[in-house]
């Protein structure tokens, strides 16, 4: 084949027709409605976890009065949200306002269609899985910035800015993290990635797990990084002007986004669904909620910072971190047949904790305080 | 930022948070679980004891917001006034205690009970009988010893009061 | 228009309210901030709203009546406001105050410190977002500090306990066992908050270098507590002009150089440290006798005037009396710890940006009931 041909051979989108009893349309309607109660399931059983887990860590108790240990808080919390009466302010531009919330919902829904539940069980096996994911998680920043802008509201502006800046300036390290987890893998499904990891990919790339923690934290607005929506400073942030089922589906989008970025963990870090009694669906559903109580772990205990550390954060730290990493893997995959062994995860541990040491010493923001 | 310390300040603090997660709460099931007020309570109402009053009025003079009105009447045959009325609006009272500390006769006391709110504002205004000592409303150990040392101890959060379900 | 002017982007600044009702202003206070992007340039504050004409209504009560209304100033530490207007009438009127009620009320005001720096300290770090987990633990140390008064005086927020001429009413036999259990506990809670917080990487970028007030500008403003002392200047009322048995007592004066936020923080957790020296020793050499001189209850100073002011935990509190020899003050005056320590939020927060105004405005620790009186 001539190079184009294989160029476009490799990098189209290739998609494995499952062997399921009724063909492919029982299969695609059985899978939307599993993974859209499936997103809405995690999210409410996240925000349980989330409030108890705070209530915990804070010396006092979360929700423990609607339902048996408080876990109808939550659908007490839809029908509340359902009943408020929907405002719209004045001056808003009323078409960006109404589409705001619809922008940035429907990106976080598409994620859950890569991600495997269990060997071959995903709605669609794209061999191109970890680029699509890339791509349409950027698009939930147009929703907030339309929020932003629509609102007219100084405070909602400075959050929408706020977030578009931090979002664009996270996407590098966060990509360039995923790479190092391709080329040791091999291939850009996840489902593939799940089955390659012999060992799980936290020991063989943790320079690259920490990375991808930190800018997916950045990505989705959660702390210490929630400076778009700020509570002690600009109020609400983008979604000050909200009220109702709109804010229901920012609020929806938050808790989404933050299930979504924990599966991606678990796929392509923890081993997605192996492991060894449990029924693999099962297994999924562990780790991803224990990557989410590590963000909320961090939430509790961090400060947030400030737009500019932020933006040196992503750029002088963690950019620079990635490539060393990049290149470092791309060498190992060179060298040994399989890199997925254990001299592969000590080199790695060694190279971060060096990495780490040294870059720590090297990092100094920039100005504090300018002249007026 | 600087990592001087390479995230070490972090994960203290991070480790700090969950060890709180394994201590108890230190919450109050309110309306199942109830701690103790203290014995000195100056409380939401005022408790008048009618044997003891001789209609002086000096809680009227000290009360700094005008809260207590007394109306009364000379009594010729025992040599003394007879308290006509004697009304307090519990609404304007700023629970300070000076008329129980000014009454020279003992016969204020505030109240002990908390749960004691109202519907209506005009149900606040107390007068006369509705003034007396009563199961619902007991008297409290402010500037009276005796009535305080039979009242129970105070729950104190030094005392460790943990979540306890009854 | 040329090239180069239509591909430069022109910006305007562009202001901002902070209005009365936000999330991190403590209490009513207004701010219409300009703002460059989000570098502020100019701040200009609007008080008012809490207002209520304490001042003149001082007018219209006893000297004794005066009392309750001093609670309602700075609601976060009443007993220090109780104290500084007895010292003053106290003044006035040649009182003399027995000693077992003079180490009565150091203990009361010593513990009042502990209770403030709870919570300045417990809000500056939620408003720098660590999602109210250092809130809720100095709250629940202050709620300890708070039952130990419920006991003495029956009231957890408005306390009217101290009188002219001594304490209201003595302590009852279960206190100072508390207070020695509370002794105990405090130091090792402090020390864990230091442990969570000190060195915390975010915190200290947030916070060190930020909002530095220098020693000279905190001199001419007329600062005092802990936001001088974090400048360099090393005054506290306790030790220049000692009232009450503050001279008996043993303590240091924590004082920092730089005067950023970072060091107004560390100079309330040492101040929480030395109110604990104090309050060893005096719960140790209390002695016994009564607790309030033999004055009159409606009393009647003779003409003058006077100031008295302390060391409360925001700053020097001062009220000036003056008097007729009637029953009731003729003008009463107060010296608002807070606004005076406002005045110089203008030239902290030029050049920085909006997230550090909630970071400054918090570190100064304000209260706005003292502000608007």
């Amino acid at each position: 084949m001539t190079v184009p041909e294989l160029v476009i051979s490799n990098v189209s989108m290739a998609y494995t027709p499952p062997d399921w009893p009724g063909g492919y349309w029982w299969h695609w309607l059985f899978f939307s409605v599993v993974l859209i109660g499936f997103m809405l399931t995690m999210v409410i059983i996240a925000i349980y976890i989330e409030r108890r887990g705070l209530g915990r860590m804070q010396s006092r108790l979360g929700p423990n009065r609607t339902g048996p240990f408080g876990v109808l808080q939550m659908v007490a919390d839809v029908i509340k949200v359902l009943l408020k009466e929907n405002i719209v302010p004045d001056k808003a531009d009323k078409l960006v306002h109404w589409l705001a919330p619809i922008v940035a919902f429907v990106p976080v829904a598409l994620i859950f269609a890569v991600i495997p539940f269990q060997n071959g069980a995903l709605l669609a096996d794209l061999n191109i899985g970890i680029l699509f994911i890339v791509a349409v998680s950027s698009l939930t920043t147009l929703g907030v910035f339309m929020a932003g802008w629509g609102s007219s509201n100084k405070y909602s502006l400075l959050g929408a800015m706020r977030n578009v800046a931090a979002v664009v300036s996270y996407e590098i390290p966060l990509a360039l993290s995923i790479v190092g987890t391709l080329l040791v893998a091999g291939t850009m499904s996840l489902n593939g990635i799940v089955i390659a990891q012999d060992i799980p990919f936290i020991l063989v790339q943790p320079l690259g797990f920490l990375i991808f923690f930190i800018a997916g934290c950045a990505e989705i607005n959660r702390s210490p990084f929630d400076l778009m929506e700020a509570d002690s400073e600009i109020v609400a942030g983008f979604h000050t002007e909200y009220s109702g089922m709109k804010f229901a589906l920012f609020y929806l989008v938050e808790y989404a986004e933050a299930i979504a970025i924990s599966a991606i963990i678990t796929s392509l870090f923890l081993g997605g669904w192996r492991g060894p009694l449990l029924p693999p669906w099962l297994w999924f559903i562990v780790k991803t909620l224990i990557v989410f109580f590590v963000m909320v772990w961090t939430r509790v205990t961090l400060p947030r910072v400030r737009i500019d550390q932020l933006m040196a954060l992503a750029w002088k730290f963690l950019l620079p971190l990635a490539l060393i990493n990049l290149f470092i893997t791309a060498i190992q995959v060179l060298a040994w047949d399989n890199a997925v062994n254990w001299i592969a995860v000590v080199v790695n541990i060694v190279v971060m904790v060096v990495l780490i040491l040294i870059w720590s010493k090297f990092f100094k923001l920039g100005w504090g305080r300018l002249e007026v | 930022m600087k990592f001087e310390r390479y995230g070490l300040g972090m994960l203290k603090g991070m480790s700090v948070t969950i060890r709180h997660m394994f201590r108890h709460p230190t919450v109050n099931q309110y309306p199942e679980q109830r701690l103790n007020i203290s014995r000195r309570n100056r409380g939401n109402e005022l408790i008048w004891s009618r044997e003891r009053c001789t209609g002086c009025a000096t809680c009227a003079k000290t009360c700094p917001q005008g809260a207590i009105e007394i109306i009364t009447a000379t009594n010729a045959e025992d040599n003394k006034y007879e308290v006509e009325k004697y009304q307090v609006d519990t609404g304007y009272c700023i629970q300070c205690g000076l008329c129980v500390e000014a009454c020279p006769y003992d016969a204020l006391f505030m109240g002990y009970s908390y749960e004691r709110a109202r519907y209506r504002r005009g149900e606040l205004v107390q007068s006369d009988d509705e003034l007396l000592e009563s199961p619902e409303r007991p008297a409290s150990g402010y500037f009276h010893p005796d009535i305080a040392e039979k009242l129970p101890e105070q729950t104190l959060l030094i005392d460790k009061i943990t979540e306890k379900r009854e | 228009m040329t090239t180069t002017e239509m591909m430069t982007l022109k910006t305007e600044p562009f202001v901002l309210n902070f209005g009365p009702v936000h999330p991190s202003t403590h209490g009513v206070y207004r701010m219409r901030v300009t703002l460059d992007g989000e570098v502020v340039i100019d701040l200009e504050p609007v008080v008012g709203y809490l207002h209520r004409g304490i001042e003149k209504l001082t007018e219209e009560r006893t000297y004794g009546g005066v009392i309750p209304l001093t609670d309602r100033l700075d609601y976060i530490s009443p007993m220090s406001n109780n104290l500084a207007y007895c010292l003053a009438v106290e003044k006035l009127a040649g009182i003399k105050v027995p000693e077992r009620a003079e180490y009565l009320r150091v203990i009361m005001a010593e513990l009042q410190r502990l209770a403030n720096h709870c919570i300045a300290v417990g809000s500056l770090f939620s408003d720098s977002g660590a999602a109210f987990t250092p809130f809720m633990y100095m709250f629940r140390e202050r709620e300890k500090i708070v039952d130990l008064f419920e006991m003495v005086c029956g009231q957890r927020l408005t306390y009217n306990y101290m009188r002219i001429g001594g304490v209201s009413q003595d302590i009852p036999d279960e206190f100072l066992p508390a207070l020695s259990k509370f002794l105990v506990t405090m130091p090792r809670f402090i020390d864990e908050l230091d442990f969570f917080l000190k060195e915390n990487e975010i915190f200290l970028a947030r916070a060190k270098g930020v909002g530095i007030l220098s020693k000279e500008v905190a001199i001419n403003c007329g600062m005092s507590g802990p936001v001088a002392r974090a400048s360099g200047i090393n005054r506290d009322l306790r030790k220049a002009d000692p009232y009450s048995v503050y001279d008996r007592f043993e303590f240091d004066i924590p004082t920092c150089e730089t005067g950023d936020c970072y060091d107004r923080y560390r100079v309330r957790i040492e101040e929480m440290r030395q109110s604990l020296r104090i309050l060893e020793q005096a719960s140790k050499d209390i002695p016994q006798g009564s607790v309030k001189a033999d004055v009159p209850h409606l009393i009647r100073p003779p003409s003058g005037e006077a100031y008295g002011h302390l060391e409360a935990p925001k700053g020097e509190l001062g009220f000036y009396i003056v008097s007729d020899n009637s029953i009731a003050p003729y003008r009463c005056h107060i010296r608002p710890t807070s606004l005076i320590n406002l005045s110089a939020l203008r030239d902290m927060i030029k050049g920085w940006k909006v997230a550090d105004l909630i970071i400054i405005f918090g570190s100064i620790d304000i209260t706005m009931g003292e502000v608007d009186r």
